[in-house]
């Protein structure tokens, strides 16, 4: 019995963390928000490392790991708050296109030169009118697509059809959002061309759980960082000749969060393990753990900022970037309340 | 990531399965008490076939298997799954035991752990007292020996099983001049002998869950001291650190969660089942989620524990903090749930599933403060799970000034 990472899974953490604390330090995410620059160069070293490849098939280029192992890797992205479309093209995208047997660009995914996102909001929980198909043509319009620079898209619509869509074919506007790491836009679409890949709809379910446990890692990630930061500035930052890690009013803050938090851990695990053992209650567990880690995450990231004092609330230390990402996780691919209410419906506990 | 016990296991949860087949008829029945014979008869059996007092030495009336962490776990789940009644556990058992054998004489062993494992003496434990509690080793109940006797004077509180005990391991001062922490000795006595009062201490939920202990002039003899003098500080700390983790065990947390789940699909309220009102459905999926955190934080700890090759120190210090907490919040939502029913308390005809909801969630109020309050197990975890500095010592011209 084993309940953790094994020697190749502790590696590949380590790797990715070293590359990412020399790639991504704060000065590049800064330049990303403030417009400047591109996550092209990360994605391309992250790609280099196997990691846009974790879940394609070695027969197409891929690295051909597993759930666990994506997990790991989210955690350690979101504690660098990242960005690029490690959530759409490398988790969600590739096991959609897998297993739907269009394998074709699966190679150049996995390389890092093919980015494809996800637009999936009519099967999330749709706003402004649905996508349709006509003849392999798309109409209408599809909200919060993720990311904003991918060279091509999977449409979900209401039914279950999955069409696959080059970028070049849709009108394409970025939306603004609290998270400047990640970019997500508005398509447009006007009798496109598209390729159907898919009319399975338990398919496009699956790969928006596979991306629900991801994006739990990735919380938990970004909350460590805001942990590990706000411990060691409340040693740093001295008031009444003490530094304010001394008081116990702010232990309390910071043990609070290392409780809550320390067990997401296991959790995240857990919920990566079961999609790789196909355990039936992977999806029940890939449910809660999103929504879990997105209330901890909220607890940790609000905690973290007030432990920082005024310093928190400044743009200085650029703590909000993390702030931020925890809040765009809880967001995206359902908040919490409609993830758990899909976990009651997937116990059968209501319809 | 490996979740399967292996061959060799699936072979000995078979053997569990079996034992639990053919004698599950013999267990203790609801109104067996501490001292009936049933209890003391179905001990024996548990400890002749291993499961109870595992790695207890045969020397001394145990069954003498090594120590094996997953054996020891699929004995829990199967006798959890089959409800089956686990034996004799008081604080003997549980805590003096492990201590016995670890620091006590030969002579001691010999003299105290059969008849403890076979619930023939039951224990209590004299730690706390009115004036320490978080601060446990500021203790005073004091011993002084005269002779070949210690003399005891004080008190202690919250001693649980007290009234049915025949025996106390009592933590006294002896070296008054020493360093707090070096001061303190670990004797064990009678429960009779003179000069001990019992007072049941009646807590919110109307038991007496808990008892008061006065000490005037108790004498007891010389050897009836675990460790030397002195040292009862180290020992009762390698005793609480077993006491904090399993008083919020998810195992326990889950049963009661799916407990509240049943009783929300089988209830209605104004015509509606309760399971399909949103809001406590929601509530009841917020839950399930917290417990399953815990639930994979605990299979993480158990694998560290076989495995060592894990750092879980910060895994395992918020278990205490964490799961009473989240038990408290359990009880509550199967109060909630029922509405007006939710009321009922002890002997009312009207209470539903499990029962006992109002009970345990003052129950597990307690267990909040007891054992250590979440306050002090957030000054523990800041501390030696994020090394963040203790609370300064005040300087004595501060003491002087607010006069401390």
């Amino acid at each position: 019995m084993e309940f953790g990472l094994s020697q190749d899974q502790l590696l590949l953490d380590d790797s990715v963390r070293k590359f990412l604390s020399a790639e991504v330090p704060l000065d590049a995410i800064r330049s990303l928000a403030a417009g400047e620059g591109s996550d092209a160069s990360v994605w391309r070293g992250l790609a280099d490392m196997g990691l846009a490849g974790v879940l394609i098939p070695e027969a197409h280029g891929g690295a051909e790991m597993g759930m666990l192992d994506a997990v790991v890797i989210a955690e350690a992205l979101g504690y660098a708050a990242c960005p690029g479309p490690f959530l759409s093209t490398a988790v969600m995208a590739s096991y959609l296109l897998k297993e739907a047997g269009a394998t074709d660009p699966l190679a150049r995914m996995a390389a890092g030169e093919y980015r494809v996102g996800i637009a999936f909001s009519d099967v999330i929980g749709a706003r402004k009118g649905q996508v349709t198909e006509s003849d392999s043509k798309l109409s209408g319009q599809s909200l919060f697509a993720f990311d904003a620079e991918a060279d091509a898209y999977l449409v979900a619509l209401a039914d279950g059809q999955v069409l696959m869509i080059e970028a070049s074919e849709v009108k394409r506007a970025s939306l603004t959002t609290i998270d400047k790491t990640r970019s997500v836009c508005e398509l447009t679409f006007d009798a496109s061309p598209a390729c159907l890949v898919t009319d399975d709809m338990a398919l496009v379910k699956q790969a928006i759980l596979r991306g629900r446990a991801v994006q739990a890692a990735d919380t938990l990630g970004a909350a460590q960082y805001m942990l590990d930061q706000a411990v060691a500035y409340s040693l740093e930052r001295k008031q009444f000749n003490r530094v304010v890690g001394s008081f116990q009013a702010v232990k309390h803050m910071c043990a609070e969060m290392a409780s809550q938090l320390e067990p997401c851990r296991a959790f995240v695990w857990y919920a990566g393990h079961a999609f790789d053992e196909a355990s039936d209650d992977a999806a029940v567990t890939a449910c809660h753990a999103k929504a879990h880690l997105a209330e901890v995450g909220q607890f940790v990231a609000k905690t973290s900022t007030e432990v920082h004092g005024g310093m928190g609330f400044t743009d200085l230390l650029g703590l909000h970037y993390w702030f931020k990402r925890i809040g765009f996780n809880r967001q995206l691919l359902g908040s919490p309340e409609a993830v758990r209410q899909e976990a009651a419906v997937l116990q059968g506990l209501c319809d | 990531m490996d979740l399967a016990y292996g061959a060799d296991y699936d072979a000995f949860r078979e053997e569990v399965k079996a034992f639990i087949r053919d004698h599950k008829h013999r267990q203790p029945q609801p109104g067996d008490g501490l001292r009936s014979q049933a209890l003391k008869d179905w001990q024996s059996v548990l400890i002749e076939h291993g499961y109870h007092s595992r790695t207890v030495p045969r020397d001394y009336g145990g069954y003498g298997a090594e120590p094996d962490i997953i054996k020891s776990r699929i004995i829990s789940e199967e006798f959890g799954a089959e409800r089956v009644h686990r034996g004799f556990n008081g604080q003997g058992v549980t805590m003096l035991t492990p201590v016995l054998l670890e620091m006590g004489t030969e002579e001691q062993k010999q003299a105290f752990v059969s008849p403890t494992i076979n619930a023939e003496i039951i224990w209590c434990q004299g730690y706390s007292e009115p004036g320490a509690g978080s601060d446990l080793a500021s203790l005073t109940t004091k011993a002084e020996l005269d002779g070949d006797e210690w003399v005891i004077n004080g008190q202690k509180i919250w001693t649980s099983t007290a009234h049915h005990a025949d025996w106390m391991f009592c933590l006294v001062r002896t070296e008054p001049d020493a360093p707090k922490h070096l001061g303190i000795s670990f004797l064990l006595f009678r429960m009779d002998t003179p000069g001990i009062e019992i007072r049941p201490l009646v807590d919110m939920t109307g038991d007496a869950n808990f008892n008061e202990v006065f000490f005037t002039d108790v004498r007891v003899p010389k050897n009836q001291i675990i460790g030397e003098r002195g040292q009862g500080w180290q020992v009762a700390n390698a005793v609480l650190g077993h006491e904090r983790g399993s008083l919020a065990t998810p195992d326990a947390a889950t049963n009661r969660l799916n407990g509240v789940k049943r009783l929300m699909r089988e209830e209605s309220i104004s015509g509606q089942p309760i399971i399909d009102n949103p809001v406590f459905r929601d509530r009841l999926m917020r839950l399930e989620g917290r417990v399953l955190a815990m639930q994979y934080n605990d299979m993480r700890l158990l694998s560290a524990k076989i495995n060592k090759n894990q750092d879980v120190r910060l895994a395992k210090i918020i278990v205490k903090l964490i799961g009473t907490e989240l038990r408290h919040e359990i009880e509550c939502l199967g109060i909630d749930v029922m509405g007006e029913i939710g009321l009922s308390y002890g002997d009312n005809p009207h209470v539903k599933g499990l029962g006992s909801w109002q009970y345990q969630y003052m129950f597990y109020l307690g267990l909040i403060i007891g054992g250590g309050t979440s306050q002090i197990q957030k000054n523990i975890i800041s501390e030696r799970g994020l090394g963040m500095p203790k609370e300064p010592k005040m300087s004595a011209a501060e003491k002087a000034v607010k006069g401390a």
